[in-house]
């Protein structure tokens, strides 16, 4: 326990660690202290001066950001003489701050401006010049406007420390002093916009949301990342059923302000042109689409028929829709099919992971272990590409609790910056590289261990096996891709008890129905059986819904309810920001099919079939009130054996810049892949 | 034939430590050895590390660089036991305006420098040193060099310095233009390869300085007056002086002078004595109007403040500084507006940008004062010159900012006639 | 990008100077000593400094963009510095530097058609006792009025 010293602040008593920062120990006591470049994530720069604070007995006003507490302090942070030192220096900001305020992408949501509105005077005594400079585009993504800029610093932190990619920088001295990009005029990075949304003015904007809509006209949405596992909170800003913005200023959810490029910009597949907005029914013609109810009908026929003719089904799930899909579509394979042939494209094995761990309660690691956890293991996997928030979390813990980090991998990867070791392995040999790490983990406190596809069945309870012989606490982390695979999995889409995996069913010439939801297994594979119906659920004309019978146009994850499970297995709500017409859910198409079939599988509410999924689903039974206010409920699947599955398990291997299918039709993606730099793989401009 | 100086000495000069810049060969070794080098050397090296800190104390020598904090007290805050090596680091970044005498001691006696390098790396047991020399003196990081070869070649540096088996390491490292980097902080981050942004304080470089090792660093001038500090003890050197301001100090003399020149003279010499005797008066007869006591950043003196004696405590008490020795004597013929015109060009482009007040302020009171000297002047603006000068003041990060504003706001303050003559000229419009 | 055998050999010492794993420091006297050879900081100096000084790009293209002696575009064969600040202006700094640039015909950081002369009005280089002062390259002259100035820049003209 840190000493504690009695400080006042504008007349009241507070209590703090001695040593704390001024500006903090004022914040938690409810009193603001305005600032621009203090971020309490990031190193101290005192640039800005906007936090200056009267001390009592020291002659200068001081900057709060980087002033200790000390016993007896007496502080003032709202006088006459501090008010007027801020008002001078908003006064000195505003000399070259070019006053577009009204066509400015920030405005309404601009710290200047609450800032001047606050200190700041009515009137300018500043009649010079200004000094322009035009604006830049840096990369699809990130343009930038210097006259706009303050000069915080906070971008150039947040890039470096926050994302370790460190592309932008300070360039020329003085006034005409800017932020410059690492290619001399264009950026290579990670294109995740984190320099955007922590400006605090306009002058960093997104290719993407500039003169889109004023801020004060949308909607602000708190839903999960569709794409990879990592389960990012992404505030959608959506007006008039439009999704103009994605971003997490807010700071709500597991990952605070972090964003990668696919959460803060690709949610701009919701709108591809190409996007099913019809049920289709295949014809010698091609597709042609057809109504709703006929689709319905016909599909609940031949189910029908297959069910009574004893015919052998093939159900494909998804690991993008959410759990109550993955349950309904479970029990309706099960109970109203009447088959065990269902299963889902698994990324990890989890089947074997939750039966290495049964009988640990305590093994499996949160997102926020990653930040608190004394060491980190990272084995077969590029973070940074494939788990961007998760590389973020070891990142800031390394930074703000020097964390030790080790990388056992076949390739350079990001952490090998906070690395205290980087083992270098061929794939398949990467068990030995952990065990070459064996003294140094075992002299540590306790140990998170992310692991990713190339560790399954044998190799994975070895390396469990390793963890348990460490002697220390050992949390883990099996890596899965997608933003459901984990609740694919929990829910029971699954070849258990005999059924036939993915690629058995596309293997049987007997197959008599395949039934694809949110997933594309004929993309890279063939379809044995010629007489097979099928009916594919998707977004978009995949490979496999242009060989579909009928195809049912589905709603987003963006367009719906519900709850998704991360790659740590916690459970988090969904939210509708957005409605694409002539779509429906998979839950609404599986109840639906339900009802014409005259199944009772249920009412097909998402919430009605969360609390089924509570109440039997192991390890589900989280707490209501956590789910359902935005925050990330742990799940507890382990305990009780976990038979092993038929099938492959293969990680899809996406990059920071693709997402399975849903790249194809993300043009941020494309465009950002267009021009990949050096820094990842390509030739560079 | 006497060697060609650059300026040549005064009778009045009290010259210690620029005692052998006449003698021919003086930035030898061999010249310096017959003329008391290494000396002092020899004899630290049979003090304790204590006993060369107190009677630096005693010399009651300050900084030489500007800001005249006492030597001997900076050397004590260095941690002589920490298990990180220590660093030594010369600052020989002369760019204050009006300075030109760290210039001269490199030139005319680098040896001297060096052999105070040395006392200090045996006062804070340190044994690698780096002279980090402005970009533009490129021609000194040359003789610099030659010196320091010179002493490695002869084993005044290196493994066994003067036969004592004590080793110190010594480099030159060049800046490449910024004043900036005249701070002692902004020098340990351009040492270390980036932009010479000022650090925050604390942590000292006395505890985490050059790549974050504890770092004594000082004046050229400072670590030039250690070797007769040593040698003939602190308490002479201080006697040179007035109490409290030990011993002499190189002062610039420049501007409206008919012998402007680098004088050593006492602490507390009389400022009017300097100009008139030491360095010939004012041209043509003409009349004292003002004089910059020690570099631009020094609040400006009108000519009935001067009868004074230089000294760092006097200075204080006019509301000046005594600070790098700089002294620029304007006649009554200057021109006010325009002088403090030039003053905040030169700041506002030296500003290294980093805070919102000294990189706004500075470009601010450029802008004013430019349109003030193109005869666009409005009344208003005296007062906002003043006004805007004071919100720079004592709120930027580092003392540039104060370095702009102080002289402006005396400028404005004691001049203001002259502006007042700018605005009854023929107006025009804005 | 190899430089000079004499460059490389200060290279060579200036990175060993340092101590271990340092090599950053030596960014600005490498990226300032390469300009006198390359005769401007380009793209593929910063290049090639960062690599040896094993840093990234932007970070000494952070550097060359603060410090006011190095240029990115080439200055002329004789570079001619001429100081205005508050010594020099109070004995003729500014008349000197104004009669510069009509000798040469050219401006602030601007280069003759031949690339033989540029010229730069710069801030105090510690020749206030001695004003006005004009560093050409690397070479200080002293009390220089605008008549020596024009000479000075003939006997260089002849020179070539």
């Amino acid at each position: 326990m840190a000493e504690l010293v009695k400080l006042n602040i504008n007349g009241r008593e507070i209590q703090a660690e001695k040593g704390a920062l001024l500006i903090e120990v004022a914040r938690q006591n409810g009193i603001e202290v305005p600032a621009f470049c203090y971020h309490e994530d990031y190193t101290l720069q005192a640039a800005c001066r906007m936090c200056l604070v009267e001390i009592e007995k020291t002659p200068k006003l001081q900057v709060g950001c980087t002033t200790p507490v000390a016993e007896g302090m007496v502080v003032h942070t709202e006088s006459d003489v501090v008010k007027k030192a801020r008002k001078g220096t908003l006064e000195f900001l505003l000399t070259n701050h070019p006053l577009d305020c009204p066509v400015c992408d920030k405005g309404g949501e601009c710290e200047l401006q609450d800032m001047v509105f606050r200190y700041g005077a009515g009137e300018s005594r500043f009649v010079e010049r200004k000094h322009h400079v035009d604006e830049k585009q840096w990369s699809p993504v990130v343009f930038f406007d210097a006259p706009r800029c303050i000069l915080c610093y906070r971008c150039v932190r947040a890039c470096n420390e926050g994302m370790g990619v460190g592309a932008l920088g300070i360039g020329n001295r003085g006034v005409i002093s800017e932020i410059v990009p690492n290619q001399g005029d264009h950026l290579e990075c990670d294109e995740c916009g984190a320099c955007i949304d922590i400006c605090p003015v306009g002058a960093l904007t997104s290719g993407s949301y500039r003169y889109q809509t004023r801020p004060w006209e949308m909607d602000h949405v708190g839903t999960i990342c569709t794409h990879c596992a990592d389960g990012c909170k992404t505030t959608l800003g959506v007006r008039v059923d439009k999704i103009v913005r994605g971003n997490n200023r807010d700071r709500s959810g597991i990952n605070n302000e972090f964003l990668c490029v696919k959460g803060r910009y690709a949610f701009d597949f919701v709108e591809h042109p190409e996007r099913l907005q019809s049920p289709m029914l295949k014809t010698a013609k091609g597709h042609e689409p057809i109504s709703w109810s006929k689709a319905i009908s016909l599909i609940a026929n031949k189910f029908g028929e297959t069910v009574l003719a004893g015919g052998k089904f093939g159900v494909v799930g998804s690991n993008h829709t959410t759990n109550e899909e993955n349950f309904f579509l479970a029990k309706f394979a099960r109970e109203g099919l009447g088959t065990k042939n269902i299963d889902h494209h698994r990324t990890g094995d989890l089947a074997t992971f939750f039966d290495a761990l049964s009988g640990k309660p305590d093994s499996l690691a949160s997102s926020g272990d990653l930040y608190n956890v004394k060491a980190v293991l990272v084995v077969g996997s590029d973070l940074a590409q494939q788990h961007p928030f998760l590389s973020f979390q070891i990142r800031a813990n390394f930074r703000h609790h020097n964390a030790h980090v080790y990388a056992v991998t076949s390739g350079p990867v990001r952490e090998d910056n906070q690395a205290i070791a980087s083992v270098r392995v061929q794939k398949g040999g990467e068990l030995a590289g952990v065990e070459s790490q064996r003294d140094k983990l075992k002299a540590e406190v306790n140990l998170v261990i992310v692991f990713g596809d190339a560790i399954q069945g044998d190799a994975l309870r070895k390396l469990v096996a390793f963890g348990d012989s460490l002697g220390i606490p050992v949390k883990y982390v099996c890596l899965v891709d997608y933003s459901n695979s984990r609740g694919a999995f929990d829910m029971g889409v699954l070849p258990r008890d005999g059924g036939l995996s993915r690629e058995q069913v596309l293997a049987a010439a007997d197959l008599d129905v395949l039934w694809v939801v949110g997933a594309n297994p004929l993309k890279n594979a063939a379809l044995a059986s010629k007489k097979a119906f099928v009916v594919v659920q998707d977004l978009f004309l995949s490979e496999t819904a242009q060989q579909a019978d009928i195809v049912l146009p589905a709603a987003s994850a963006y367009e719906k309810s519900g709850t998704v499970t991360n790659v740590c297995g916690e459970v988090q709500k969904l939210k509708a920001a957005a409605k694409v017409m002539g779509t429906k859910t998979d839950l609404e198409i599986f109840g639906l099919l339900a009802k014409e079939m005259g199944l009772n599988l249920g009412i097909w509410l998402p919430d009605k079939v969360f609390e089924e999924i509570r109440k039997t689903v192991h390890g589900y039974n989280v707490p209501l009130p956590i789910v359902a206010t935005g925050g990330a409920a742990p799940t507890m699947p382990l305990n009780g054996r976990v038979a092993a599955l038929p099938g492959s398990i293969a990680s899809a291997n996406d990059t920071l810049f693709t997402s399975g299918s849903l790249s194809k039709y993300s043009n941020v993606l494309n465009a950002v892949m267009e021009s990949p730099g050096k820094l990842y793989g390509g030739e560079g401009k | 034939m006497a060697k060609q100086l650059f300026n040549q000495p005064s009778p009045l000069e009290t010259m210690v430590l620029s005692k052998r810049f006449a003698l021919e060969g003086s930035e030898t070794l061999d010249v310096y050895l017959k003329n008391d080098g290494f000396k002092a050397f020899l004899k630290a090296k049979e003090m304790t590390p204590e006993a060369i800190i107190d009677e630096v104390k005693a010399s009651a020598l300050r900084g030489r660089g500007g800001a005249g904090f006492p030597t001997g007290l900076k050397w004590s805050f260095v941690p002589r036991t920490s298990p990180k090596p220590r660093v030594i680091v010369v600052n020989a970044d002369e760019s204050e305006p009006g300075t030109c005498k760290d210039r001269l001691l490199i030139e005319y006696d680098p040896h001297q420098m060096i052999e105070g390098i040395l006392i200090a790396g045996l006062a804070v047991d340190a044994h690698v040193g780096y002279v980090y020399i402005r970009g533009e003196y490129r021609y000194l990081i040359e003789k610099m060099d030659r010196a320091i070869a010179e002493a490695y070649s002869k084993g005044y540096l290196g493994n066994n310095v003067a036969g004592t088996g004590w080793k110190f390491d010594l480099y030159t490292h060049s800046g490449a233009g910024a004043y900036e980097c005249g701070e002692e902080t902004a020098l340990l981050d351009s040492l270390e390869g980036k932009r010479g942004i000022p650090r925050m304080k604390p942590p000292f470089p006395a505890v985490a300085g050059a790549w974050g090792l504890p770092t004594l660093l000082n004046n050229v001038e400072t670590f030039s007056a250690i070797p007769p500090i040593i040698r003939d003890g602190g308490a002479a050197f201080a006697a040179l002086g007035t109490p409290k301001n030990g011993g002499t100090r190189l002062v610039c003399i420049s501007g409206h002078v008919n012998k402007p020149g680098v004088y050593e003279l006492p602490l507390g010499f009389p400022m009017m004595k300097a100009i008139d005797e030491v360095a010939g008066g004012i041209p043509g007869g003409r009349k004292l109007k003002a004089v910059v006591p020690g570099g631009s950043s020094c609040p400006i003196l009108t000519a009935s403040e001067c009868d004074i004696p230089m000294d760092y405590d006097t200075l204080a008490k006019i509301g000046s500084m005594l600070g790098s020795g700089g002294m620029v004597v304007l006649d009554e013929t200057t021109d006010m507006v325009r002088f403090a015109l030039r003053i905040m060009r030169f700041y506002q482009h030296e500003s290294c940008g980093w805070c919102i007040p000294c990189r706004e302020g500075t470009t601010w009171l450029r802008k004013i004062l430019q349109r003030f000297y193109e005869g666009h002047g409005r009344r208003e603006d005296i007062s906002l010159l003043g006004e805007l000068s004071k919100n720079m003041l004592g709120r930027t990060f580092c003392a540039l900012g104060d370095a702009a504003a102080m002289p402006t706001i005396s400028i404005v303050e004691k001049f203001t006639e002259d502006f007042e003559r700018y605005l009854a000229r023929e107006t025009v419009a804005v | 990008m190899t430089f000079s055998p004499q460059l490389e050999e200060i290279f060579a010492k200036m990175l060993q100077q340092y101590p271990e794993g340092r090599t950053r420091s030596a960014v600005v006297p490498m990226l300032i000593y390469a300009q006198d050879e390359v005769g401007s900081v380009n793209r593929e100096l910063i290049e090639e400094v960062a690599r040896r000084c094993k840093v990234t790009p932007l970070q000494v293209d952070e550097v060359v963009g603060y410090y006011s002696m190095l240029h990115r575009k080439p200055m002329g064969k004789y570079h001619v510095q001429v100081c205005t600040n508050i010594s020099c202006l109070l004995v003729g700094g500014e008349e000197l530097y104004e009669s510069a640039k009509k000798k040469l015909g050219i401006g602030h950081k601007q280069v003759t058609a031949d690339g033989q002369f540029s010229l730069e009005e710069v801030e105090c280089m510690g020749a206030c006792s001695w004003a006005p002062a004009v560093e050409i390259n690397y070479d200080f002259h002293h009390f220089v009025t605008p008549e020596k100035l024009n000479q000075l820049i003939d006997s260089l003209k002849r020179a070539q």
